[in-house]
């Protein structure tokens, strides 16, 4: 295989129903440092029925060429016309390397490309960078539930492909008047190759209030918050702050709070500007979804907790007595008392 | 019909500690459980068998004390278990991995249903259940709820971020399960008896003549381990002084607002 021929970072921009998932954005931003670094390309891959908007937010967000694959198949992710799809774009171009995101279908496109490409695929890395002799990308991703890290290398072969959890990078500031090239490729999956069928859709029922990805604000709950009733009052404080509610898995698992707002390793990755961990312990998994915030509150009534490790400001205290003190000072400095 | 279920033996990852001086991983007399989503693959193929007849198989790959974790599925009801070991299957990534096990189960079955669990704990991928579906050719299905056999198709509920899918597909299909597909059963103490005395075969790569021994093991796997560490958490916490909850509250909102945090 000569690696040489094989140029350009490729990202899948994810569309559900037309609408472009941020987590395409945001391994935009990513891709931009590797292209950067070799030297190469930034490229948009949209696939779907409707491509407008994920054309709008690759454009935006920074993709030097976009690749566009449009069909009625592909109304709804498929493995088999999606796959399709993407390998023909590879087999044509030749792309270095590939950022997806680790969504339910973004997993399973990444599976089917690297074994139909006989290539490597790291899953749900959290750093990424290019090794600057080789000009190999190096995937850093947790392991044993984050109590252990990996750096990975996918030597011999190209693409090299890697899968980001959502969350895990911020979006890219978006830039204007930007004209990349745009490439459409009349490419068509035959019915009879589509093994799976999208007969009907329930929809989740939407979150109230500001998502828990998209937060700016997170105050999150724990074991410590003692029951349902409790989690009130960081309501009460997220809504202050304009953010919303998180919770570590324990509080889930009791039942106090939807599975929606769990937050690490089988919830959510977030990077909020502030995280306000109350009554949570830190357990690997649970940091393995909340590290990247840029500012990280605790408040633990035991000082030895290893959320003070990851803690930017930490408070040994009763979350009982801190969280309502916390409301009370912002409603005074806000003159809402 | 014919279900085969892949299992892994995982370390349990709760139980993993850092070593703090040499910043290692302590894994001695770290318990090993069948990785948990596999239970409720197994679960979902135990459900499945009992509605519309059959055998379910399990099979792991991995060195010899991996049995318990087969044992441990025969207790809850899996009618035959396999072990995947040889030499040459070590350092396999999940290219080599599903590769092994997509012609394990061609040797085995044919299979109208292949259940993975949606990710293993220690290695967290999410990659090898639907890597074996691409490596045998037939169709997959991620993070299902539920599975509906009728004839040579099923009907799947399918969990993803915006909702739920209910997806068409022919069989065979390999089906990833998750914590949402069901509750696994506990074994009984008749299964746990039985299964200490069943058989378990081991598969080894003399049992595989058509395997293509280039893709498989170290050699095999395109991805390498270049360094590992742990990930270093020397605290830089401030900690609040506790005068009471009104006056830190204070203190913490002052200190926010200077460095230009809030
Ligand atoms: C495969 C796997 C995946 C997992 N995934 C996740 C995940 O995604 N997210 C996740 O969060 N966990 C996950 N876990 C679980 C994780 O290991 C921990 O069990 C969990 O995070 C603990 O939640 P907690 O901190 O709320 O509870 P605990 O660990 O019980 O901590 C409660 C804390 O509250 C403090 N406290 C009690 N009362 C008060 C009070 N009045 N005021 C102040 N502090 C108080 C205590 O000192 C303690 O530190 C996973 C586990 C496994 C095995
Ligand atoms: N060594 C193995 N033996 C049997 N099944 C495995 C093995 N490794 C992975 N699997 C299956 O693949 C799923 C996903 O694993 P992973 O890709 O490692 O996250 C697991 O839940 C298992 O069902």
């Amino acid at each position: 295989m000569d690696l040489k021929q094989y140029q350009d970072v490729w990202v899948f921009v994810e569309c559900f129903q037309g609408q472009p998932k941020d987590v395409g954005f945001e391994l935009l931003g990513q891709g931009r440092l590797l292209a950067d670094a070799l030297k190469q390309k930034l490229c948009a891959v949209v696939i779907g029925k409707d491509v407008d908007e994920g054309i709008k937010g690759a454009t935006a967000y920074g993709a030097d060429i976009i690749y566009v694959v449009q069909g009625n198949e592909y109304a709804n992710y498929s493995s088999d016309a999606y796959g399709y799809a993407f390998l023909e774009l590879c087999a044509k171009y030749h792309p270095n390397t590939i950022l997806i995101g680790a969504t339910a279908n973004g997993r399973d496109l990444g599976s089917k490309l690297a074994i139909c490409l006989k290539t490597g695929l790291t899953a749900d890395c959290t750093a990424l960078s290019v090794e600057e002799e080789t000009g190999n990308v190096v995937w850093e991703r947790p392991a044993f539930g984050g109590n252990l890290y990996a750096r990975i290398l996918c030597s011999e072969t190209r693409p090299q492909m890697g899968t980001v959890r959502p969350g895990a990078f911020k979006k890219p500031e978006k830039s204007q008047n930007r004209q990349p090239v745009m490439i459409r490729e009349d490419i068509h999956t035959k019915e009879e190759d589509i093994l799976t069928k999208v007969i009907a859709f329930i929809k989740a029922n939407d979150e109230a209030g500001v998502k828990l990805e998209e937060a700016e604000y997170i105050v999150s709950g724990g074991r410590g918050l003692k029951g349902p009733e409790n989690f009130a009052m960081l309501q009460e404080l997220a809504d202050l702050l304009g953010g919303t509610v998180g919770a570590s898995r324990a509080s889930v698992d009791a039942g106090w709070i939807p599975q929606t707002k769990q937050v690490g390793q089988t919830g959510k990755t977030v990077s909020p500007k502030v995280y306000i961990a109350c009554g949570i312990s830190g357990a690997v998994q649970h940091l393995a979804g909340m590290t990247e915030s840029d500012t990280i509150i605790a408040i633990n009534k035991d000082a030895t907790a290893p959320i003070f490790d990851v803690a930017d400001y930490g408070i040994v205290g009763d979350v009982f007595e801190m969280v309502p003190a916390m409301i009370k000072e912002i409603r005074v400095s806000k003159d809402l008392n | 019909m014919n279900i085969v279920v892949c299992v892994k033996q995982v370390p349990d990852t709760t139980e993993i500690r850092i070593d703090p001086v040499k910043n290692t991983l302590i894994r001695q007399g770290v318990p090993s459980i069948m990785n948990p989503f596999d239970k409720n693959a197994l679960e979902e193929a135990l459900q499945l068998k009992e509605q519309y007849g059959g055998a379910v198989t399990v099979i792991s790959m991995g060195p010899e004390q991996a049995k318990a974790t087969l044992r441990e599925a025969l207790s809850m009801g899996a009618d035959k278990a396999y072990l995947v070991t040889d030499r040459s299957f070590g350092g396999s990534d999940t290219y080599a991995t599903s590769y092994i096990l997509a012609k394990v189960i061609e040797k085995l079955g044919p299979f109208d249903v292949i259940l993975g669990g949606k990710q293993a704990i220690d290695g967290d991928t999410g990659q090898t259940a639907p890597s074996i579906a691409e490596h045998l050719g037939i169709a997959r299905l991620t993070h299902v709820l539920s599975i509906k056999i009728e004839g040579k198709k099923c009907i799947v509920e399918r969990e993803i971020e915006e909702g739920v899918e209910i997806v068409e597909a022919k069989l065979p299909i390999l089906c990833t399960a998750t914590k949402e597909t069901n509750k696994p059963r506990y074994a009984t103490i008749k299964g746990k008896i039985d299964s200490l005395k069943a058989e378990i075969e081991n598969i080894t790569l003399a049992d595989l003549p058509d395997m293509d021994v280039t893709k498989i093991g170290l050699k095999g796997s395109p991805t390498r381990v270049k360094s590992t560490f742990t990930p270093k958490r020397q605290s830089c916490c401030e900690m609040l002084e506790i005068i009471n909850p009104r006056e830190t509250a204070r203190m913490l909102f002052g200190k926010l607002a200077d460095a230009k945090i809030l």
